[in-house]
């Protein structure tokens, strides 16, 4: 291309068409500097890292197939009478948004697939952001400097649970009528301006007549609005520190080794939509998901069993069925604890401590340094088994919130259960927290063993004594450096602590907590070999095989092992 | 807090043996494997156009009646087609990034996040320009109005909000009930009487006016003319949401005397509406007359007042006084003398029984 802002005229020879509109567009929008740098952005490969991008597919797919949805969908409480194809439902009154709804699944050709589509890849959304939460977790992905990309997956999490719950309040069937009147007793029970909430929300009296309008201009407008930006600034902050990768041989703090964005990763992550798409397709034609139906419209006398709400709200649901019955009256007014603590203080509390646990961290290390290579998750073991710990309890207030199905399908009484939950969820996450610990820290123990004595060949030897010992074998050069590419933990010592001038840090109430979480965390791990020690192994190692040597003809282990080439070698040599 | 990690005590164990050597694909090096790998792909790429060709046959040609395997034939039918036809340009291109496309891997050099020193001064010394030129800090005049206009500006926001919905002023505390009410079914709208109930039934049931179908023995003028309320549409289903009821016979000898003297010859009428968080309750178990709400599992006790025997729920389900009226119908003896449903922060007192019954 030829550029026209000199004294002479350009000579333009004749530039392809691709060319041409590409030097149209830069000459107005300069996108070219931009681009240089970012068409041959490096991103590391591994599969943790398509998690995200299933969530991020599947947001997608809920924009598109809702799209399609409101082309149809009417969010209008107002009562009407149904006289469609749906024979069951006929001559009974039910408000316009059920009715759209039901039309949408019979009368509109593609419409069921359409609405089953945009279900499954809201509970796809959901999932795959709750596992790539902790994957980030779990390999410490969200240290310093991706701190505050780590708040906002939080918030994107929080957004989407809300979005989830005005989606399937949308219809206006029995259940998602069941599900409002239970929030309408959530926002009830709220200090102080609970019946005013609930008043100013529903527009009067529960259910009022505005609810379903309000929710739907939440839910196609305003949450997916704040989520798109949250996405954009998610990814932005992603492209701008470069994704984190596992270390290994020529991957360190200071490098980013990987495929180049143009062509392999467009095409990867681009062929990964459309296969997140093409699995929602497939779920939508054949699995049958919030079947509306057959739960009917919304009544408020009427409630089926086994009401359940969609499966991310299971932490509320179970907490709120195992609460114990309290409530106090203070002063005239009433606080209901048994609503107030479940959906309130330990959601909220969860939430927080997950927002906060980077900040957590990084106040106990003491450490400023930027972070690019993931842990594993076996080397951070208390971080690792608080996650698991955190699985736990919301694994047993799942098991809380479907306790009724529970009791029947395993038929169990079902305050029995209730109450082993009320204790279990105070025990069982402690157990396995010290399970998981312990868990961590013998897999730390065992990489050690492998980098000092080797890998575990299968090949016994017997010693011209007569003992019988397994031969080990050092491991490549590549793989050893992966296990000892990682840092030493450090106890945090208050004593030790001075600044540049030598100056003793004062010994506060935070200090002595910081030295007391730090011991919690660190003290028990296992760090990697000195440089001496793995000297020592190896010189052992190397002094154990001229033992062997002159036994070395049958076999050197190098046969079974998977790991080398064996082509040409012979088992024994010929006599 | 210092750092403790720039001088680590030990040395890094083992060395970096460096990026590992690049091992070119059967792709690379023999054109068999090559052509056989374009073929694959453009084959994916074939196979999905069908796909998609094939769901706008489907969606022409089937009936949306018919079904296959139970499920809807037409659903299945776009749905898998719709899922190959995406499936399969998916499947083509990521075929052609591992198999064609370069694999060699590349590096790149990260940069701290942070900025250089030298913009990290010139953007303070461009703000401090900034500001200094503003004036702000020399009057404080200026600033101070500036932040209560700001203040101010928001509050036209929120109080724009308002008209939201209406004060709850009494609303929650009271329902359609009053003495005389008569008790309807809540399918069919008949009158009760004691005899239509066996011991051990429970009915669900409506105060007078709230059902559509009305008894066969009135007509409109006539509930008119009794001073029964009709309502209808939203304001219908917003009182059926605290004034729905249910009724049931017990054998009076199992019954708590409190509970019997509210009641008629062991007919019981309680709110239907859960006082945890307000599902209407409808798990009826019969020889231990036990009440249990579907949504959380609260379970009451209907021969002893409605109190709380299991589950979240703290207070007893209101109970409605009945009587038999003058034609031998049940009918509310009064209203329900406590507030229905969950509890709300102004409700301030605990279940009518509490302070009334010695444990």
């Amino acid at each position: 291309m030829a550029n026209s802002n000199g004294k002479s005229p350009a000579t333009a020879s004749k530039p392809s068409r691709g060319a041409r509109v590409a030097g149209w567009a830069d000459e107005r929008l300069g996108l070219a500097t931009a681009a240089k740098k970012n068409l041959r952005k490096v991103f590391p490969d591994h599969w943790s890292f398509m998690l995200g991008e299933i969530a991020l597919w599947s947001f997608v797919v809920l924009l598109l197939t809702g799209v399609f949805l409101t082309l149809w969908f009417r969010p209008s409480m107002a009562e009407v009478q149904y006289f469609g194809t749906y024979e069951q439902l006929r001559g009974l009154h039910m408000s316009e948004a059920f009715k759209s709804t039901v039309d949408i699944s019979f009368d509109v050709r593609g419409g069921l697939l359409m609405r089953q589509m945009h279900h499954w890849a809201a509970m796809l959304f959901l999932a795959s952001m709750f596992v790539h939460m902790m994957r980030v977790f779990l390999t410490g992905a969200f240290r310093k400097p991706r701190e505050v990309n780590w708040v906002i997956g939080c918030v994107l999490i929080l957004l989407g649970i809300l979005e989830g719950f005005t989606g399937y309040s949308l219809p206006d069937d029995l259940l998602s009528g069941t599900g409002l009147r239970i929030a309408d007793g959530i926002v009830k029970a709220t200090p102080v301006l609970g019946s005013y909430m609930s008043f100013f929300i529903f527009g009067g009296e529960f259910p009022g007549d505005a609810i379903i309008a309000r929710f739907y201009v939440a839910h196609i407008l305003l949450l997916p609005a704040l989520i798109l930006a949250l996405i954009a600034a998610h990814m932005l902050l992603l492209v701008y520190h470069k994704h984190t990768q596992w270390p290994g041989p020529g991957r360190t703090e200071e490098n980013v080794v990987g495929y180049p964005m143009l062509p392999v990763y467009m095409a990867k992550a681009g062929g990964f939509f459309f296969i997140v798409f093409g699995w929602c397709a497939f779920m939508g034609g054949l699995m049958t998901i919030n079947p509306v139906w057959k739960y009917g419209p919304y009544d408020p006398t009427k409630v089926t069993a086994g009401s359940q709400p969609d499966w991310y709200m299971g932490v509320a649901e179970g907490a709120s069925r195992i609460m114990p019955p309290l409530e106090t009256y203070w002063f005239n007014n009433t606080w209901t604890w048994s609503i107030v603590i479940p959906t309130m203080v330990i959601t909220m509390l969860m939430l927080v401590t997950m927002i906060l646990w980077p900040f957590l961290e990084a106040w106990v290390t003491g450490d400023k340094r930027e972070h690019h290579l993931l842990q594993r998750p076996r080397n951070a073991p208390t971080r690792t088994a608080f996650l698991v710990a955190m699985m736990t309890l919301y694994g047993l207030l799942w098991i809380g919130g479907g306790n009724d199905v529970l009791a029947v399908v395993f038929n169990l009484n079902l305050n029995h259960i209730t109450w082993f939950l009320r204790i279990a969820v105070f025990i069982i996450p402690v157990i396995a927290f010290i399970v998981t610990k312990r868990w961590c820290i013998s897999l730390q123990r065992h990489d050690n063993e492998v980098l000092l004595h080797g890998y575990e060949t299968g090949i016994i030897m017997r010693s011209a004594e007569g003992g019988h010992a397994e031969r080990h074998l050092p491991i490549d050069e590549g793989k050893a450096y992966t296990l000892t590419a990682r840092d030493r933990d450090e106890v945090y010592d208050p004593e030790s602590d001075t600044d540049a001038n030598g100056v003793a840090a004062p010994d506060s109430r935070s200090s002595r907590l910081r030295a007391k979480l730090s011991r919690a965390m660190f003290a028990d791990n296992v760090q990697k070999p000195t440089a001496a020690e793995l000297e020592e192994a190896h010189h052992h190692a190397e002094h154990e095989h001229e033992l062997e040597a002159g036994l070395d003809h049958a076999a050197d282990g190098h046969q079974f092992d998977g790991r080398h080439e064996v082509e040409g070698e012979e088992l024994r040599p010929k006599h | 807090m210092t750092n403790n990690h720039d001088n680590l005590p030990v040395a890094e164990p083992i060395a970096d043996p460096g990026h590992p050597e690049h091992h070119w694909r059967p792709t690379d090096v023999d054109d068999k494997a090559e052509k056989r790998a374009e073929r694959q792909v453009s084959t994916f790429f074939v196979l999905s156009m069908i796909s998609a060709v094939a769901f706008c046959v489907a969606y022409f040609t089937i009936e949306p009646e018919d079904t296959f395997m139970g499920l809807g034939a037409m659903n299945v039918a776009l749905g898998l087609a719709l899922g190959f036809a995406m499936l399969f340009i998916g499947i083509g291109v990521i075929q052609w990034a591992r198999k064609l496309m370069g694999d060699q891997e590349i590096s790149e050099l990260r940069h701290s996040a942070a900025s250089s020193e030298e913009d990290r001064e010139a953007t303070l010394a461009a703000l401090a320009q900034g500001l200094e030129e503003s004036g702000i800090a020399r009057r404080p005049m200026i600033r101070n109005t500036l932040l209560g206009a700001l203040a101010l500006a928001g509050v036209p926001l929120i109080v724009g909000l308002r008209d939201l919905g209406p004060l709850p002023g009494k609303k929650l505390e009271k329902t359609i009930w009053r003495a005389g009410t008569r008790i309807v079914n809540d399918v069919t709208g008949r009158w009760i009487r004691p005899s239509d109930l066996e011991v051990g039934q429970l009915v669900n049931a409506e105060p007078e006016g709230l059902v559509e179908n009305l008894d066969p023995r009135t007509n409109p003028e006539d509930l008119e003319a009794r001073g029964v309320e009709v309502l209808h549409g939203h304001e219908l289903i917003a009182e059926k949401a605290k004034s729905a009821v249910i009724l049931v016979r017990i054998e009076p000898k199992d019954l708590s005397e409190a509970t019997d003297n509210w009641g008629h010859e062991g007919i019981l009428c309680y709110s239907k509406i859960c006082t945890h968080m307000g599902c209407p309750i409808a798990l009826w178990e019969q020889q231990t007359h036990h009440l249990l709400c579907p949504c959380h599992q609260s379970t009451f006790d209907l021969a002893d007042k409605g109190r709380v025997v299991f589950g979240p729920a703290t207070r007893a389900l209101p109970q409605l006084p009945i009587e038999v009226d003058r034609d031998g119908f049940l009918a509310a003896r009064s209203g329900f003398l406590e507030p229905v449903g969950p509890s709300y922060w102004e409700r301030n007192a605990p279940s009518y029984w509490k302070d009334r019954e010695p444990k």
